[in-house]
């Protein structure tokens, strides 16, 4: 699979660690940190470079925490 | 540990919406209300309505829902919310107006004043989140627990005994004045687009005048189900969804 066309940034301190974007995400690409954040919660993270930038994730998570970006399209010449 | 990913090259295709205040929820880990927040937010955003939206808030697990909303915000008695948004939107009727209330709020203690406001065909759009339990106050049994379902003071199960679970989007299809019914889910990623799709139309049939726009969300509740947000999700399809069915039920 193609690396490094997507990324998920987590908003570390607001994430609750329901893993619902976890079960989402269809590359694997998210995984539960073995870290804790403020709030005692396993907090989401990037595990593997395989994000295609798809977006399941954010639209499973119920707490707006994720910023999806992806890589810009080359402009047709 | 994560990995570490450059951004270089990279747009944002998607970002938290700005009609959502910075304020952290209360509420639970994979809670469907915020799901549902995070939803009417983006079609605030996407509409471009922030500063003519007027939103009430009920009393039950989200009654702090304006502390989350960007948005001008009426908190509502116990189930009054339509009624409060009845006189918000004959007084402002430039305004967009939603409620966003619970099975307890909308189905329990303000059958009545749903159900009349739906008659007179008020201009509004009704959020109706369905978890079948009240949340806030420990789990007790709603009008939409399901048969056999075991909450706080139905320890062995709800019996017909108890009354059958209400369908709110059949009981409110019969009435005439209203518009537009549709009953979605937010368990899977589709299902949350729908929904999307869903809530924009009822905010859309606002700017045409037509109607009660009632939109009923097959929600999760992994704390008083005392399940994993996950294994709650999958009970939505198991359980809810065989007596609660998706779909359009009216659409004029």
């Amino acid at each position: 699979m193609a690396k490094g066309l997507g990324a998920v940034v987590v908003d570390i301190p607001r994430c609750k660690g329901c893993s619902l974007c976890v079960a989402a995400c269809p590359t694997k690409t998210l995984a539960l940190s073995r870290n804790i954040n403020q709030k005692g919660f396993n907090y989401a993270e990037m595990a593997e470079d395989t994000c295609t930038g798809c977006g399941i994730c954010s639209t499973m998570c119920p707490d707006a925490v994720l910023t999806v970006y992806r890589a810009k399209k080359p402009k047709a010449e | 540990m994560g990995i570490e990913v450059s951004l270089e090259g990279k747009e944002i295709v998607y970002k938290r919406p700005k009609a959502l205040t910075d304020a952290v929820t209360h509420y639970c880990p994979g809670c469907g209300h915020g799901t549902a927040h995070r939803l009417i937010a983006e079609i605030v955003d996407e509409l471009g309505i922030q500063g003519t939206t007027v939103g009430v808030a009920p009393v039950g697990c989200s009654v702090f829902a304006y502390n989350y909303f960007d948005l001008d915000m009426q908190q509502a008695a116990h189930g009054r919310a339509c009624a409060v948004a009845t006189a918000l939107k004959r007084l402002m009727p430039d305004k967009y107006v939603f409620t966003y209330q619970g099975d307890g709020d909308l189905a329990g203690i303000g059958g009545n004043e749903t159900l009349h406001a739906c008659n007179r065909g008020e201009n509004i759009t009704i959020v109706f989140i369905n978890n079948a339990i009240y949340g806030m106050t420990g789990g007790q049994m709603a009008p939409t627990t399901l048969i056999g379902q075991k909450t706080t003071t139905s320890p062995y199960g709800r019996t017909t005994n108890e009354g059958n679970p209400i369908r709110m989007c059949e009981l409110i299809t019969t009435l005439p004045g209203v518009r537009y019914v549709e009953r979605v889910a937010v368990n899977t990623a589709p299902r949350v687009r729908k929904a999307k799709a869903a809530l924009l139309k009822a905010f859309k049939n606002q700017q045409e005048n037509k109607g009660t726009s009632f939109i009923e969300i097959v929600s999760n509740c992994p704390s008083n189900w005392k399940m994993t947000p996950l294994a709650s999700n999958k009970w939505i399809d198991d359980a809810m969804i065989p007596y609660f069915p998706l779909g359009v039920f009216k659409d004029q």
